[in-house]
């Protein structure tokens, strides 16, 4: 064993690189199935383009049915040959089907057919790397895709050929074939996943028997993620080819679409890796809103019931997406959802991570919202006003107090009259909202103690219910006497408290001040 | 029908439920509740549900959470028929919320049953609950069904049937998948309870949820096939779970066959032994050779469970070879699993012929797995490979045993060395350890090099352990200079663990061997220059003292603590005042006047105010005041 340096006995984690070379060094899987029985040695055929147009047919049958030998990619050496027979065949395949009109006749179709599902039906290995983080770690690239890699190219070159019938196809092109298709958008290789997409799409386009029965499996693959593994590699894939689906759906939308959007597109925003598939996923979302503005609402309520909590990087792609919805969005609609929006932008612009701040600031930078705010100034105003100002005294981050300024002089110009009544009033209003939180914990503190002074109910054993009731009504009567009592004293101390810590605030009058001129 | 209007209702309420207040209006209610409150004349009763209803409709969620924790308090203030008429109502009708606070909802009311005026008005509780169990959110799902399951104890059979097999049925034919999810865990707590009718229409509900449409609800239905055998009759078993077992172990989705494995240890251990051929193990072989890994992994995690289930005949003819595949399976993943039962497995054959099997099919397989080329396998070996030398006795151990052990411990992988040396006791019992020590030092030596400290700690808890089975004399040529180095560990917690190893090897090997070997180092370290060796130092003593006894501790151990009170570093005179406070119950009384005492008095008026501190605590708990 080697030696080991003292800096690598003294945090004991090992450098990122050397991880990294690890990694590298093991980042070759392959899922094909590997117990099958050795391959037989291929002996090459004569080139398609060589035999006599009569044979053709038969060779390329002949050919297929080669490409169905697997070879284990995992072991490099073995054999060199085969693997190079195959490799040029599916080659000449490719070219086969996309260069030369009239080859697809029918008995063809389920030869090609077999020959795909063989190559790139498998399950897929397990992850090389259980904690695979698809931003930091390299993915676990397919070992065999110098193969599978001409099998999609053919496969993709078959459903583009002009003579291609899906009334033919349809026979082998079933929902078995698509249910494994949309497995693999799981593969950890992003250029396999790539493949899918365009095929997929393609599927969807030209098998109309087949949408419904698409749809409804990726909202399983949706569902499966969101509740039950939240591991699916392929979310960003499917959810870029939703797009254009949902770009053609008819209007009015069905019920089944809706739902997709309500129960399966907003509660994907809750998954931890959000990032890898947002900006698809809000392009969902906003080619609905295009389609039926109606949506808005049930929208927006769905994004602030699963807004982030502790994740600043995802909050800022909750207020990307709020602002895309904006851009979009009716006035009549803007009204309807101003005031839980309101809320919540201003509970982020008083984010103490300045990015949070920073996204939610520049929607002052928009025109068109910025037009939406000054017609609901009265209602927008009276929310935003005191997080604004707050944090334009306690932000420590010197470019959110300089935005934030801008926006409370925009604010200001919309409605002089209100700027000027919320500033004064913003004192008196910070103490009743000091006042108010000192009377719940009083509450809570009576009940606590009605729960504590009723052995009964701390055992959770009720048995002698009715008596108990009696005592709780009289041990009440004794507690809001003695907490009234009580509450006086507490009230005065707290008008004390905050009386003083606004004294200490520095005050409100460079706000004022600049809101005198506008004031004449 | 109810449930499915109020679930349309849903979004309209909730427009409402979360319709904002305006700051006048709460100000309003809150203090028309303290006035309440201190009102003499009006309704005490009535405050409790008026707060919950505040607090319920607060913008702040750990506000309503809050509220929502106390619902008890609150449902035994206002006494069993109010909470049955106005509280369990108002929560039915307002559920629409976080999903926070739907949890803390959906286990509040699994205990409610009391609160409501007992088992006779339980099902009062199901409404919410039936709404709960429909929620999107797995959590409060789950935890709504756990607690229909609950209570559904204290339904009378009556009751059982007339209000919890209606609501078992409804959420059977939701529309949405969440709700059959749900009703798939419920099935099996009513079926007992019910009469024959019912019973009939409950299997045809749960067969109809076992093909679904939806994965989803396939699986949910998969994963409770073995409870819900286990409380049907037995012909039932044969005739109705079978198929579903069969069709389940079948899905086009391998996260459903995986689950029927799981199903088939119940299943298995309810059929009489002639019917499992037919009836199990088809469906058996099947899933052991799964095209996809994760089915064949189940198998080889519920080897030792499927193998009791289906008894030692079928053991032999087919779980045997069955294993074997599972060893050599292409996927590590698999290998692992398999590896992990290996002992297991061998301790459950038939004893005529075990030797005979482990020899001649198991061992085979096992070789080939200490030279894996994955290090989960081989790790995963090596935590149950020692507790073979048990089975196989002496001569087997020392024969086919002894050299694979060997090779493990010269493995690349620390962890598969360590697995090893962590199950040494096994192997000490067969053979004795002797066998292996030559093997066993350089690994130790390499283990306690290892740039992972977590590596090295685990091997320090190992010490003495191997110190017992290995003797005082190998110890003490071998090992203890490592003991030792470890004390100047750059790791804290390094450190800290051999100085807990020396207090077990003292306890061990006894105060002379201490006296002898260990103390004149650790005393030697108290003049090194790093004050972190010093305070190591000062560690020992603290660990030491008692095992040592007073003779040593007053002799060679207190006067280096009282000579470091005057080191330059305060971190170590304080810990000088700790380690005095920790041995002053060894030391007698004239030691503690005449030696201590000064010492702490004059550390008592050090300028640093952490020794000062723990100076004054060390004075009143020794008492020297």
């Amino acid at each position: 064993m080697s030696a080991i340096s003292a800096s690598e006995k003294v945090d004991g984690f090992t450098r990122k690189s050397m991880r990294k070379a690890q990694k590298q060094r093991k980042s070759q899987g392959s899922s094909q199935y590997r117990t099958q029985s050795a391959p037989v040695e291929l002996s090459p055929l004569p080139q398609l383009k060589d035999a006599p147009s009569t044979e053709q047919q038969e060779l390329f049958t002949q050919k297929l049915q080669q490409c169905c030998m697997l070879f284990d990619f995992l072991d490099s050496v073995t054999d060199l040959k085969s693997k190079e027979i195959k490799r040029a065949t599916l080659n000449e395949l490719v070219d086969y089907v996309s260069t030369n009109r009239g080859v697809l006749v029918e008995t063809a179709y389920p030869e090609i057919t077999d020959m795909i599902c063989t190559n790139i039906f498998r399950t897929l290995p397990p992850s090389e790397n259980p904690d695979f983080d698809p931003e930091e770690d390299e993915p676990t690239l397919e070992a065999s895709w110098p193969h599978i890699q001409l099998v999609y190219e053919f496969l993709l070159r078959f459903l583009e050929n002009p003579d291609f019938q899906p009334s033919i196809a349809k026979r082998y092109i079933d929902q078995k074939f698509v249910l494994q298709l949309l497995e693999l958008f799981d593969s950890e290789d992003p250029r396999e996943r790539d493949f899918l997409k365009t095929i997929l799409h393609r599927i969807y386009g030209k098998f109309l028997g087949l949408r419904a029965f698409i749809r409804k499996q990726i909202n399983n693959i949706f569902l499966r993620f969101i509740y039950e593994t939240e591991h699916f590699n392929g979310v960003a894939e499917l959810l870029e080819i939703l797009g254009s689906i949902i770009n053609g759906f008819a209007l009015p939308l069905k019920a089944e679409h809706k739902q997709f959007l309500m129960k399966v597109l907003i509660p994907l925003h809750t998954a931890k890796a959000l990032s890898l598939f947002h900006a698809q996923l809000a392009y969902c979302v906003v080619q609905f809103l295009e389609k039926d503005p109606t949506l808005t609402e049930p929208v927006i309520r769905g994004l602030l019931k699963f807004w982030p909590k502790t994740c600043s990087q995802k909050e800022v792609m909750f207020l990307g997406e709020i602002e895309e919805i904006l851009d979009v969005i009716e006035p009549t609609q803007f009204k309807k959802i101003q005031e839980p929006l309101f809320k919540q932008i201003s509970k982020c612009v008083a984010n103490p991570h300045f990015q949070v701040a920073e996204r939610a600031l520049y929607f002052w930078n928009n025109e068109y919202i910025l037009s939406l705010i000054e017609e609901n100034i009265d209602k927008i105003l009276p929310i935003m006003f005191g997080s604004l100002y707050r944090i334009s005294k306690e932000h420590w981050n010197p470019t959110i107090v300089a935005l934030v300024y801008n926006v409370l002089k925009t604010l200001m110009e919309m409605n002089c009259t209100l700027f000027d009544e919320l500033t004064s009033s913003y004192k008196a209003d910070r103490q009743r909202e000091k006042k108010k939180e000192q009377e719940r914990d009083e509450l809570w503190k009576q009940l606590e103690e009605l729960r504590l002074s009723n052995p009964t109910l701390v055992q959770n054993n009720c048995h002698g219910l009715p008596s108990v009731q009696n005592n709780n009504n009289n041990n009440s009567n004794n507690n809001n006497n003695n907490s009234n009592n009580n509450n006086d004293h507490q009230d005065k101390s707290v008008d004390a408290a905050a009386v003083a810590t606004d004294d200490d605030d520095p005050d409100v009058s460079v706000a004022a001040n600049e809101s005198t001129p506008c004031a004449k | 029908t109810n449930l499915q209007q109020r679930r349309r209702e849903g979004p309209a309420a909730a427009l409402l439920w979360q319709k904002p207040r305006s700051a006048a209006q709460q100000r309003h209610s809150v203090t028309a509740i303290l006035s309440k409150m201190a009102g003499a004349d009006g309704d005490d009763s009535l405050y409790p549900i008026a707060v919950l209803i505040d607090e319920l409709r607060n913008e702040d969620v750990q506000l309503r959470l809050n509220s929502i924790k106390k619902l008890s308090t609150i449902a035994l203030a206002l006494g069993v028929e109010r909470t049955r008429t106005e509280l369990l109502p108002f929560l039915t009708d307002t559920i629409y919320d976080e999903d926070e606070v739907l949890l803390a909802l959906a286990e509040q009311l699994g205990n409610f049953t009391m609160l409501v005026g007992g088992p006779e008005y339980v099902h009062c509780l199901l409404p919410p609950l039936e709404s709960l169990a429909t929620v999107e959110e797995t959590v409060v799902r789950d935890k709504a069904v756990e607690s229909l399951r609950k209570i559904s104890q204290e339904h009378s059979p009556v009751d059982l049937e007339v209000h919890f097999e209606p609501l078992v049925k409804r959420l059977a034919s939701g529309d949405w998948f969440t709700s059959r999810t749900s009703a798939c865990g419920l099935f099996s707590v009513c079926y007992p309870r019910v009469s024959s009718t019912v019973k009939a229409e409950i299997r045809q509900h749960f067969r109809t949820l076992c093909s679904d449409d939806t994965p989803m609800v396939r699986r949910a239905a998969a994963s409770k096939l073995g409870e819900f055998a286990k409380v049907l009759e037995l012909d039932y078993v044969k005739s109705d779970i079978i198929s579903l077992f069969t069709a389940l172990a079948s899905d086009e989705q391998d996260s459903v066959r995986l689950l029927a494995v799981e199903a088939c240890v119940s299943i298995a251990t309810l059929l009489p032994q002639e019917d499992l051929e037919t009836l199990v193990m088809p469906t058996l072989r099947q899933a052991a050779e799964d095209k996809s890994w994760r089915v064949r992994y189940m198998v080889a995690d519920k080897f030792s469970e499927l193998q009791k289930a289906v008894g030692p005949e079928i053991t032999k003819n087919d779980l045997v070879p069955a294993f074997q595949n599972l060893l050599k399976d292409c996927e590590a993943e698999v290998r692992a699993a398999a590896a992990n039962k290996v002992k297991e497995f061998c301790e459950n054959l038939p004893e005529d012929s075990r030797e005979q099997i482990i020899m001649t099919h198991i061992l085979p397989c096992v070789k080939e797995l200490v030279s894996d080329t994955n290090q989960h396998v081989k790790s995963a070996l090596a935590s149950v490979i020692m507790g073979l030398s048990t089975i196989l006795g002496k001569d087997n151990t020392i024969e086919h045993l002894l050299p694979l052990f060997l090779a493990q411990l010269k493995d690349e992988c620390p962890e598969v060395r360590l697995n090893i040396i962590s199950n040494l006791d096994c192997v000490n019992e067969v053979i004795g350890i002797r066998q292996l020590s030559q093997s066993l030092l350089p690994a130790i030596v390499e283990l306690a090099e290892d740039a992972k400290w977590r590596v090295r700690l685990a091997i320090i808890e190992y010490m003495p352990l191997l110190a017992g089975q290995l003797g005082v004399e190998f110890f003490d040529e071998k090992l203890n200079t490592l003991c030792m180095a470890w004390l100047i560990d750059h790791v804290y917690a390094i450190r800290e663990a051999a100085t807990c190893n020396l207090m077990k090897l003292v306890e061990k090997f006894g105060a002379e061997w201490a006296q002898n070997t260990i103390v004149p180092k650790v005393l030697g370290m108290a003049n090194d220059p790093n004050y972190l060796h010093r305070m190591t130092t000062l560690f020992c003593i603290n660990a030491l003292s008692e095992a040592c006894g007073q003779d040593i501790t007053t002799k060679q151990m207190l006067p280096v603590v009282l000579k470091m009170s005057n080191d330059q570093v305060a971190n170590v005179r304080f810990n000088v005042a700790k380690s005095l406070q920790k041995i002053g119950p060894v030391l007698d009384s004239n030691a503690l006047q005449t030696e201590v005492k000064p010492v702490l008095e004059k550390l008592a008026t050090d300028t640093d105010m952490d020794v000062k501190y723990f100076a004054q605590e060390a004075i009143s708990v020794l008492a020297l005041a």
